[in-house]
């Protein structure tokens, strides 16, 4: 009788009860097992091959032997400024934009914002990232090289403007979210001392609402970062420092897309390319601490 | 604000002096510039939706959705075969996941945990857990670019989004309907089963939904793992042979892929036909995905207020 | 009318020929949440086929208190149960699983809280837990609980439809004959009339008096004038301990204890 029960109540709370954890662990375990391989492959530049961080993050010698003896070069500092410049300069074009259709949509006009703004975002998130990628090489890039005479579009400038319209929906919903979200009764104070509108807008509403926007920034830089093929559509992919936004050069994701078939197992090559992987998961999981600490503070002001 | 007061004594209800219309110059100007972004905004997408729609229906031709080399028929099937294992494989355990983070996860230590691993795994980059997929599932178990394993990488990417869209549905609903089962006796696993689950069904639904149009997009996950290249013979039929179009086991290159390889291979004179289209095909099932999950939720909220009227 | 388990155990077989008048038999409860007390020593016997009412302020502890008796606290964290609850002689918290138990005490929650689901689905979620499948047998413990909650007449031509679509006071009805569907010995009402209007509350009350002859009512009230009405006997529970109990009439009009005195004339004013 109570073996009977024990298998009664095997089928009926432990299997299923059984699944759902060994579920919910294996998310844990496989995040984990990406940040070891991750760690373990991106670290071999630096143990097997005897290159140093400094090396890798300040050098612009980029020359990996694709053997296993190594002795090349692996200085990724090209790569580096070419992400971290796209990434700024898409930011700089994107969050002036993306702040005033949050404004709109929240303040401004709420029943266009729901009608319209909201669902054009939604739409706006899901356009696959090579969809992008390729309008920026068939429309921006021969643009920019009509309008500024020079020899290839392909540059910092198409690349930043790419991404800027990749994160522009992200910034946007993330700061209505959190312009909705901020206390009417601030927005009354500010009305009630007889400011209009704009000023409200800008002294009351902007600052109130700041922490959540900066998460909003932060969410999109994040996305910025991470983008590979889109950007190696169009920012050339030329292994120098580019001496103008109109110059190309190459970052991390898209010179890991590009060359990562071509190196061989094991080799230097492969090595410094997983290095950049590994830099870019560190500068992810830097993003998620962020973005926790901007909540923090939220919290606190609350 | 310089009110000259005797002059103004009774009058400075009407009194607008300069700063104040400078103020009311400044809301304007600003109410306008809103108009104008947003405006370009929708604008901006009207004509990036119209013009890759457009370059598509130019490159119309036969051949173009032809299954064949010069077509994008084998990539279309591809992609719909590989957002259907992906789904396969992450709907379950997401739904798993996001029950046990809900239901049975101990506060603390173990939901920690599991909410830093979906902040992660949601915040990796696509490329990133491309090549996660390639060193895991190509490299280490010897074998050639296949569908399945581009399958488990998109998984990684959608697991995160399943298990917190179930996570929230749960917690969205009702205590009471909780209690109410288990106070006739149901264990907690029945609960879920038989009450919470059926009743979270349109949430995750529409967070399915939305995985599936990110999937369909994806790319950097795919280059290493599902492959560029795809030989599909209609005729073969044989699961086991590497032409056989249900066979998970052979290169599948997705249209995503395409559209990205038509750019660094140029090799042929159509790429840019097949690129428009394949991005066209890709921007209408974005479009069908967003407005379907859109309706669905709409749907859905509109019939459980009907049910509480 | 379908295999019934009662309570899994000899002992409560051995007492099922010659059933006491008793049915819960509380000695030395305590109940603590963390570190604090929520119930102080309860010593409590609760007479079978009869209404018994929980009253006091609120935050006294009546509604924790109903709740131990289908271990429905197990469910909060960090809450832990001392002392000796039996049910027909069955110690409820040592020889029983929480599961069992409560198929034979049944709850009704203050909020009505019919699932997501049809009306005939709701009544049938209980006997198909226990394996019940076959329609004819499942049809007619439907019929019959939802007359036992006098409201088949209402309900019997939209069995199929939502159970979200009946008024609040159909709703608690279709919720009493859900737990009476798995054929419980105890009828646990924690506040079952509090969110309803009069007429329901009226219908609710000639059900609990219909229904304490085939079951035993413990029931939890903010309403004295309700408790007045309808129970048998009550118990005031006043900062987590209980006061007095006895018969409902003694309570309301002799009380014997001064806090009883001071609730009970302070509410009648």
């Amino acid at each position: 009788m109570d073996t009977s029960r024990q298998q009664n109540m095997f089928r009926r709370e432990y299997l299923g009860k059984g699944i759902a954890t060994v579920c919910g662990l294996f998310l844990i375990v496989l995040t984990i097992a990406i940040g070891c391989f991750l760690l373990g492959k991106g670290s071999l530049t630096f143990t097997q091959f005897d290159h140093s961080i400094t090396e890798f993050l300040f050098s612009s010698q980029w020359k990996p032997s694709d053997t296993e003896a190594g002795g090349g070069q692996v200085g990724a500092l090209i790569f580096i400024v070419g992400s971290i410049l796209t990434c700024a300069l898409a930011l700089l074009i994107s969050v002036p934009f993306s702040l005033c259709t949050a404004i709109f949509m929240t303040k401004i006009s709420p029943q266009l914002g729901e009608k319209i703004i909201r669902p054009a975002v939604e739409i706006f998130v899901g356009i696959p990232s090579v969809v992008y990628g390729w309008v920026g090489l068939v429309v921006l890039v021969p643009l920019i090289k009509t309008v500024f005479h020079v020899q290839h579009g392909q540059s910092v400038l198409a690349a930043a403007i790419v991404l800027a319209v990749m994160i522009y929906p992200t910034i946007t919903s993330v700061s209505a979210d959190a312009i909705r979200s901020v206390n009417s009764k601030y927005i009354e104070g500010a009305y009630g001392l007889g400011s209009t509108r704009w000023q409200m807008i800008y002294k009351v509403l902007l600052p109130a609402a700041s922490t959540g926007i900066l998460t909003a920034i932060v969410l999109g830089l994040a996305r910025a970062f991470g983008e590979a093929l889109a950007v190696s559509m169009v920012i050339g992919k030329m292994r120098a420092f580019p001496d103008s936004l109109l110059a190309p050069t190459n970052n991390l994701t898209s010179a890991i897309a590009s060359d990562m078939g071509g190196a061989m197992d094991g080799g230097e090559f492969n090595a410094a390319l997983w290095s950049m992987a590994l830099l870019l998961f560190i500068i992810s999981l830097v993003f998620i601490l962020i973005i926790h600490a901007l909540s923090g503070r939220k919290g606190a002001a609350a | 604000m310089t009110v000259d007061m005797t002059n103004s004594d009774k009058q400075y209800l009407r009194g607008v002096d300069s700063g104040l219309r400078r103020a009311h110059l400044f809301d304007e100007i600003a109410t306008a510039a809103f108009y104008i972004v947003s405006g370009s905004f929708v604008l901006l997408l009207i004509a990036f939706t119209l013009y890759v729609v457009w370059g598509g229906v130019q490159a119309i031709s036969p051949e173009i959705f032809s299954f064949s080399e010069t077509g994008i028929g084998n990539q279309f099937f591809n992609t719909v075969y590989l957002v259907f294992l992906s789904l396969v494989i992450s709907v379950p355990i997401g739904i798993a996941a996001g029950i046990y983070m809900a239901e049975y996860a101990p506060e603390g230590r173990v939901t920690n945990s599991l909410r830093i691993a979906i902040e992660t795994l949601s915040s990796l980059p696509s490329i990133v857990v491309g090549l996660f997929g390639y060193l895991v599932f190509i490299i280490m178990v010897n074998t050639q670019w296949n569908l399945f394993s581009g399958a488990l990488a998109v998984s990684i990417l959608s697991l995160p989004l399943i298990t917190t869209t179930t996570y929230d549905a749960f917690k969205a609903l009702p205590l009471g309907w909780k209690h109410g089962s288990l106070a006739l006796g149901a264990t907690h696993w029945e609960t879920i089963w038989h009450v919470m689950l059926p009743a979270s069904v349109g949430p995750i639904m529409t967070g399915i939904i939305l995985a599936a149009g990110r999937g369909f997009g994806e790319a950097a996950a795919l280059l290493y793992t599902a492959g560029m290249s795809t030989d599909i013979n209609w005729s073969v039929w044989d699961i086991t042979s590497p032409v056989c179009p249900l066979n998970p086991f052979r290169p599948g290159e997705t249209l995503s892929l395409q559209v990205w390889a038509s750019r660094t291979e140029a090799t042929s004179a159509s790429a840019g036909d097949v690129a428009a289209a394949a991005s066209a095909v890709l921007m209408i099932m974005v479009l069908v995905f967003s407005i379907g999950a859109r309706l669905l939720s709409r749907h859905l909220a509109k019939k459980s207020e009907g049910e509480n009227a | 009318m379908y295999n019934d388990s009662v309570l899994g155990v000899a002992a409560a077989e051995a007492s099922m020929p010659i059933r006491s008048n008793l049915s819960f038999t509380c000695n030395h409860v305590n109940l603590y949440y963390g570190s604090f007390q929520a119930l102080k020593d309860i010593n409590l016997k609760i007479e079978r086929n009869k209404i018994t009412a929980l009253i006091g302020p609120s935050g006294c502890g009546k509604s924790t208190f109903l709740r131990t008796l289908n271990r429905m606290n197990d469910l909060v964290p960090g809450c832990r149960v001392e002392g000796e609850i039996m049910l027909d002689g069955v110690d409820a918290y040592k020889d029983v699983d929480p599961i069992v138990l409560r198929r034979h005490v049944g709850m009704v929650f203050q909020q009505p809280n019919p699932f997501p689901k049809s009306i005939y689905d709701n009544v049938a979620y209980g006997p198909r837990l226990k394996g019940i499948t076959k329609k004819a047998e499942l049809d007619e413990i439907v019929e019959t609980s939802l007359r036992q909650a006098a409201i088949w007449d209402e309900l019997k031509d939209r069995l199929k439809k939502s159970a979200l679509g009946l008024s609040g006071g159909q709703q608690q009805r279709l919720c009493i004959a859900r737990a009476l569907a798995v054929n419980p010995e105890v009828l646990l009402m924690d506040e079952a009339t509090s969110a309803l209007d009069p007429i329901s509350t009226a219908h609710i009350e000639d059900l609990a008096l219909e229904l304490k002859k085939k079951y035993t009512v413990i029931m939890v009230t903010h309403n004295m004038q309700q408790a007045k009405r309808i129970a048998d006997r009550t118990a005031f529970f006043y900062l987590g301990e209980m006061v007095e109990y006895g018969d409902t009439q003694q309570i309301f009009d002799n009380p014997q204890k001064e806090r009883t005195i001071r609730y009970v004339s302070g509410n009648f004013g």
